[in-house]
């Protein structure tokens, strides 16, 4: 037998009795400093705006130990029911947008996959705008439900579409996924050519993805659909390590394809959805967060879940600050701040895959 | 009773009958080598008995039960495939990608048993991995990729172990290491391997029993040296050719006969200039 | 993956068999195009038969109420769309060749995204710039982002393929629309005077702008017709061209600015209408094979007469209000392009 080489573990092994786990040792590292950041990030959100609020005292008004300052009852207004609501919401659209993203690129095996490009989203905006121009006046709560509806009829005709000779290959999906956003977009300004003004015109904000005016209503409805997919899509984990391996080798490791493939895009499509319901249309984060994970990670998703979302959360809460102080005292929608720059990195991307496409 | 074998097997793609009622017995314990020229449906066959393909009728047992109506994991723990040409994820590492091999024994709670990471550890040092272990698997050469997947399938577990084409896009030296490697766990660790090779010659040297097809039937199976010969070749490949005893292992060498250049003799190339053919004398 | 971009077309099938019918077969369109714009032009919020139609193009009386909407509104709207039509056709037969790849067209690639985009940054900057300088602006941004898709898409080992182009394509579209998109939001009266434009229209083109933009996009059809025996042996290959002793990269250049004419005037005319290049095309090498000398004609026939007949179906489908051309495209363009993802994309 060769040489023993001595094989340093790079995973934290957790065994009680009758549990086993396995994690990445950068896993807790990089977590760790995520929410470290995101956190400062969200503070100097919170603080910044028309009425400015020191860091210091955003964070004694969150834990609420600042009841004796003057400007206590003005403080609460402003970080409780205007900002703190709409940050938070920022920061789930992205940690579901991210995780929606990570698990189609593992289910196409392609890294360039994402609800947003692959006609995903344009089905969930299209029931949302019809919904908003034509039905108004809903409950929130709806929203999601008809989003994940349109979503989920698109994904069914994009992966019907590509299906030929007992398969569908990467390539297909997203074609087929482009051609269909551009029918999907044309309905859409149908719809908006149609409606009336005012609704249009908050349609059309809606549409270029924006956390504007958002509250707890929104936090509540996203929120709740989270509760259920997020931890589903972590359970999954290991299911789609195999699957990325290739369709022949999981099957032959016992792994049934297209059930798991099924189900994993149903979580995939059902997060992109609810994001999609409360914040419109926000590209990009979805192909650029379990990228930058993936370098952090690697490619096992017991790791990359977790850190994909929370970085496509970060990001999105920066994006918004971004968006907020770009054009102040106007605001950017953070989906157009997050195509600025998710664009480019997509090129970048890009080029460094060239040689595999 | 062998282990596996397959009854009355038909075999199909959407409109294009491949095989059809083939009986097939794969022997225990053995190397099996499917040979048989472009298309004549090995491939397939290996697919079909290893449930990537779904028979159109007949069925493939797997010690008296049909493996179509066995658990997914239970076939898996039993019976191991390496389809051709794997692609692994950009930035997976060997150590990972073996660890992988270990999906059928896992479950929601048992995710990583001492157990997992004792196989885990052999399959690395068997296949002679273990020094790239913590490099990604897109990083290394031709030769170490293709161990690096062995040993994947090795981490399974499973008597059995079935290869589309392992040598395929492997450059000779590569190709006769996996060879050799998979000769080494047939001998030392009692699998039954049975894969599809596209090289006659490497099968009659590492095949104990070979099973060659055309045109989606059985043609000729059993010991390389008593199964190949010049009328099978012409029969199965089409070719004619002379068979001599392999000068190293005296397995059969088939040495196609073809029309250029028979019975002409090139010398050595000189001072850049190429030298005449000369007649055989 | 190497979705290698295959030969477009293998000259086996095609309707019209013998170069006999050539000839006659480009007339007849011709005249079906003259069947439909006289269709078009009688049909509106007032149905206007075809006598009078006749009178008022040949028999022009300034006192008819009638004669007066067809010279100053009808009028210019189909010719706006037979323009347009001819344009977007010509230019994504022309990029079909020039990239070998199946998905070309004018809308996918991004080039419309970029005219749009430099047209909306020009109307933001300048206030309200003269009509006339619309084409202008919108050949820089046209001419830009072809040049990108096509730097961005020929990229690596493989040279060009259909997804690559197609990926930057989308991605260049959705980058500089996020800044088009931007200027719309951040300034309502640039969004009030843009916003139909921006979805691909033919309503309300008036003749002077109809006439500003005719001269580039003529320039640019009569140049195709003059480099199309070279576009049939590019689209046979870089390397096959080069064999045959064509200076490609010479020809790819011209090429390039034909398609910049072409579908830079197309855009500030109409707006952003997809598919058109696309579609025509593949329908015109059915009919007449890969002969581009015959490609380019027939395809600004049929892309005139596509155009023309959405632009109606845009105004009858939903009477008496209508739907923007380039919506009506996306609908009939879309189903066409999947079709192709699924049979003429291997893998």
């Amino acid at each position: 037998m060769a040489a023993q080489h001595e094989l340093k573990s790079t995973w934290i092994t957790i065994r009680p009795r009758w549990l086993s786990f396995r994690l990445d040792k950068r896993v807790p590292k990089i977590a760790v400093l995520i929410l470290a950041f995101t956190f400062i990030t969200l503070v100097f959100s919170i603080s910044y705006g028309e009425y400015d609020i020191s860091p210091y005292e955003v964070v004694r008004t969150i834990l609420n130990i600042n009841q004796d300052h003057p400007d206590y009852a003005n403080y609460k207004l402003v970080v409780h029911t205007f900002r703190l609501p709409r940050i938070v919401l920022a920061f789930l659209v992205g940690a579901a947008l991210a995780t929606s993203g990570t698990l189609m690129q593992g289910i196409t095996r392609n890294p360039l996959a994402d609800p947003y490009l692959i006609g995903v989203s344009g089905g969930a905006s299209l029931a949302a705008v019809t919904i908003i121009v034509w039905v108004r006046d809903v409950p929130i709560g709806v929203l999601p439900w008809a989003a994940f509806v349109g979503a989920g009829l698109t994904a069914l005709a994009i992966y019907t579409l590509a299906w030929k000779g007992g398969k569908s290959t990467p390539i297909r999906l997203i074609l087929i996924g482009i051609a269909l956003e551009s029918v999907l977009g044309a309905v859409t300004t149908v719809m908006l050519l149609f409606g009336n003004i005012n609704d249009v015109q908050q349609a059309y904000v809606w549409l270029s993805g924006s956390v504007y005016g958002r509250n707890w209503e929104h936090v509540k409805a996203l929120g709740s659909w989270m509760v259920v997919f997020i931890p589903a899509a972590f359970l999954l984990a290991r299911q789609l390590n195999t699957l990325g391996l290739g369709d022949d080798t999981a099957k032959g490791l016992g792994l049934r394809v297209e059930w798991q493939r099924g189900l994993l895009m149903l979580i995939s499509v059902a997060l992109a959805a609810a994001a999609v319901a409360v914040a419109g249309t926000i590209g990009f984060v979805g192909l650029v967060a379990p990228h930058i994970a993936r370098r952090l990670v690697g490619p096992l998703h017991e790791g990359l879940l977790p850190v994909s979302a929370l970085f496509g959360g970060a990001l999105l809460v920066l994006a918004d600050l971004i968006g907020r102080w770009a054009i102040a005292p106007s605001e950017l929608p953070v989906g157009i701040v997050t195509a600025m720059i998710g664009a480019p990195y997509f090129l970048y991307l890009f080029y460094r895959n060239r040689n595999q496409q | 009773m062998s282990q596996l074998n397959a009854h009355n097997l038909t075999l199909a793609y959407e409109n294009a009958l491949i095989i059809e009622g083939m009986e097939l017995t794969i022997p225990d314990g053995k190397i099996t080598a499917l040979v048989g020229p472009n298309g004549c449906g090995k491939s397939t066959l290996l697919r079909g008995i290893s449930r990537l393909l779904k028979p159109r009728g007949g069925n493939v047992l797997l010690e008296s039960q049909d493996i179509w109506k066995l658990p997914t994991k239970e076939l898996a723990k039993r019976l191991g495939i390496l389809p051709q040409g794997p692609v692994a994820p950009e930035g997976l590492t060997v150590h990972e990608l073996v660890a992988q091999g270990r999906y059928p024994h896992q479950s929601w709670l048992q995710q990583w048993s001492p157990e997992d990471e004792r196989i885990t550890h052999e399959a690395l040092e068997i296949t002679n991995v273990t020094e790239f272990a913590d490099r990604p698997v897109d990083t290394l050469s031709g030769g170490q990729r293709q161990r690096a997947w062995i040993a994947m399938t090795l981490a399974q577990d499973s008597d059995i172990i079935l290869l589309d084409e392992p040598t395929t896009f492997l450059d000779l030296a590569y190709q006769i290491e996996v060879l050799d490697l998979l000769h080494e766990l047939n001998v030392e660790r009692g699998k039954t391997i049975v894969m599809v090779l596209h090289d006659l010659n490497q099968a009659c040297r590492y095949a104990d029993y070979l099973i060659a097809i055309r045109g989606g039937q059985i043609n000729a199976q059993g010991e390389p040296s008593l199964v190949v010969t010049e009328n099978l070749v012409r029969e199965v490949f089409g070719i004619d050719c002379k068979i001599i005893p392999d000068p190293v292992t005296n397995t059969p060498l088939v040495v196609p006969v073809g029309k250029a250049r028979k019975g002409r003799l090139h010398l050595p190339s000189l001072n850049g200039k190429h030298a005449e053919p000369v007649q055989n004398p | 993956m190497t979705a290698q971009a295959k030969p477009i077309s293998k000259n086996t099938t095609r309707i019209l068999g013998s170069r006999a019918l050539l000839l006659p077969g480009l007339v007849i369109g011709i005249i079906l195009l003259i069947l439909c714009l006289l269709w078009s032009i009688t049909l509106g919020a007032a149905d206007i038969n075809t006598q009078t139609v006749y009178d008022a193009l040949f028999a022009f009386d300034e006192t008819s109420f009638q004669h007066l909407i067809i010279q100053t509104v009808r009028l210019p709207r189909v010719l706006a769309g037979v323009i347009v039509g001819a344009a977007l056709a010509v230019s994504g037969a022309i990029m079909q060749g020039l990239t070998r790849n199946p998905l070309a067209d004018s809308g996918i690639l991004g080039i419309n995204s970029g005219a749009a985009f430099a047209v909306v940054m020009a109307v933001f900057l300048l206030g309200n710039p003269p009509l006339s300088t619309y084409a202008f602006f919108g050949f820089i941004g046209a001419g830009v982002a072809a040049i990108l898709v096509y730097a961005l898409g020929s990229m690596g080992r493989g040279g060009t393929t259909p997804l690559k182009l197609t990926l930057a394509g989308v991605i260049l579209s959705a980058f500089v629309s996020a800044f088009t998109t931007a200027i719309l939001l951040g300034d309502q009266e640039t969004l009030d005077k843009i916003r139909f434009w921006t979805a691909g229209s033919l309503a309300g083109r008036e003749m002077p702008l109809v006439l500003q933009t005719a001269p580039y996009i003529l320039v640019g059809l009569f140049g195709s017709l003059v480099i199309s025996r070279q576009i049939t042996t590019i689209s046979l290959g870089e390397d096959v061209a080069k064999g045959l002793g064509q200076n490609t990269a010479w020809v790819r250049g011209i090429a390039a600015i034909m398609v910049i004419l072409l579908a830079g005037g197309a855009v500030a005319l109409a707006g952003p209408i997809g598919f058109v290049g696309l579609i025509v095309p593949h329908v015109v090498r059915f009919i007449v094979g890969v002969d581009y000398r015959w490609v380019v004609p027939y395809s600004a026939v049929l892309g005139a007469i596509l155009v023309t007949v959405a632009d109606v179906g845009a105004r009858i489908i939903i009477r008496p209000q209508e739907l923007p051309v380039g919506v009506m495209m996306a609908f009939v363009g879309a189903p066409f392009f999947i079709w192709l993802a699924r049979w003429k994309v291997k893998r």
